[in-house]
């Protein structure tokens, strides 16, 4: 309970125990807390940047798939445009194939009923001829009646 | 131990307030003091070999295991040990930042060594009040010396000298900042010209001179004065026990008692001690206060 020496001895104690604190633990200590502080605070700025990133590109994306959906329906719209064209083409050329079709039966049929009108014309001229020797009984000079008979023949 | 039929009462606390003692004294020698008034007549010259030795174990114990965190500290994930020493350092650096405004590096190692130190010193009040003196009273039986004569007391805090110790070494702070920051000029005139100004000058000088004497007084005695008491009461408590059951059951429950209350003033009184070291420094470094 008296103030003697170790007063002193107490003081010089203390006073390295501050030294040796200020100058080996107090450094090292505050510098890597305030590291980490720093570490800290810039992980959270990455995470803001990262999270308005995000949204930009989220943005960003609505903005390219509307953009996508117009250009896909014009696509279509187009497409089905198209298709109508394509259609109505082929029903036009179908029709005038059909008619000219229609048309060059129509020749044929008339080429070929003329020859067969000129063939029977002929055949019947023929048989005339035969049937008129047959009833007649007698010789006809061909060649002298051969008017007669072809006037008769166009007749039919 | 206390009621043992060789000591009283009074010998007993007597017993537990002498310090051991190492110094020349004028009829016996040099040695270790073999009662309080030997000690007292041993005057300046003589050490507080208790207070010495658990005050730079405990000292060291801080300082070992501070720097063995220091060295491994990383900026990464911390560790169990890491995580507590930065818990305890980032309290005193945000008391430091909270009180302290001037820039300064010393304060806050300085504030950091005063709580953990007196922390710990005030800590082993916390231990039963015989347990160490016994056993090494026992220990020095060995030897051949007086068991009832060798003295020890291993709270370094309740030895004035320990907390007189650190209050002077912030006073003698104090005043080189204050010399320092404002000049020989400055400070003498934040000594004289207020409260009262300049015709004041004799009254000025007395109330500042108090207030700044006050400082290490305050921190020095506010201290010694909380764990001194403390430990007495430790004391007068451990007197009931040995001679009744109920007695010794009521004893025991106020000792349990008493100490969960200490442990709320050991740590306060390292705070208060750290805190008012802070300000105290800060005064020093403003220019106006």
């Amino acid at each position: 309970m008296n103030i003697n020496l170790t007063l002193f001895a107490q003081m010089i104690a203390f006073a390295v125990f501050v030294g040796f604190c200020m100058k080996f633990i107090w450094p090292p200590i505050v510098t890597a807390l305030a590291e980490r502080k720093a570490k800290i605070a810039e992980g959270l700025a990455a995470a803001e940047r990262g999270h308005q990133e995000k949204a930009l590109g989220e943005q960003r994306a609505l903005v390219l798939i509307k953009d996508a959906k117009a250009a896909a329906a014009d696509i279509v719209a187009q497409a089905q445009k198209r298709a109508t064209e394509i259609v109505e083409e082929a029903k036009a050329d179908a029709r005038s194939e059909s008619g000219r079709v229609v048309a060059a039966a129509q020749a044929e049929i008339d080429r070929e009923t003329n020859r067969a009108r000129e063939e029977l014309r002929e055949r019947v001229a023929t048989l005339a001829v035969a049937a008129a020797e047959k009833i007649l009984q007698k010789e006809i000079d061909i060649k002298a009646h051969k008017g007669l008979v072809e006037s008769f023949a166009k007749q039919l | 131990m206390a009621a043992s039929e060789t000591l009283t009462s009074q010998a007993y606390i007597q017993h537990h307030l002498t310090n051991l003692t190492l110094g020349v004294h004028p009829e016996h020698g040099f040695g270790f003091a073999h009662s309080s008034a030997e000690a007292a007549e041993m005057g300046f010259w003589a050490i507080n070999v208790d207070t010495m030795f658990f005050s730079i174990l405990l000292g060291y114990l801080f300082i070992w295991f501070f720097r063995r965190v220091a060295e491994q500290m990383t900026a990464g994930v911390p560790g169990g040990a890491q995580n507590f020493v930065e818990w305890i350092v980032d309290f005193v650096e945000e008391n430091v930042r909270g009180s302290f405004t001037a820039k300064n590096p010393l304060v806050g190692p300085l504030a950091l060594t005063i709580f953990a130190w007196v922390f710990l010193m005030n800590l082993m009040d916390l231990i039963p009040v015989d347990l160490i003196p016994h056993l090494f009273g026992q220990l020095m039986s060995l030897f051949g010396a007086d068991p009832h004569h060798v003295f020890l007391r291993i709270v370094p805090t309740t030895d004035p000298n320990a907390t007189f110790g650190m209050a002077l070494v912030v006073f003698g702070l104090v005043l080189y900042y204050s010399f320092k920051m404002k000049g020989v000029g400055g400070f003498a005139r934040e000594l004289t010209m207020q409260p009262f100004g300049k015709w004041g000058m004799p009254a000025n000088l007395l109330l500042e001179g108090i207030s700044l004497l006050s400082k290490p007084l305050s921190l020095a005695l506010r201290l010694f004065g909380n764990m001194y008491a403390g430990e007495m009461i430790f004391i007068l408590i451990a007197l009931l026990y040995g001679s009744s059951m109920v007695l010794n059951i009521t004893g025991g429950m106020l000792q349990f008692v008493w100490a969960v209350f200490h442990i709320l003033i050991i740590t306060l009184q390292a705070f208060i001690f750290m805190v008012l070291t802070i300000v105290y420094l800060d005064m020093a470094h403003q220019e106006h206060h």
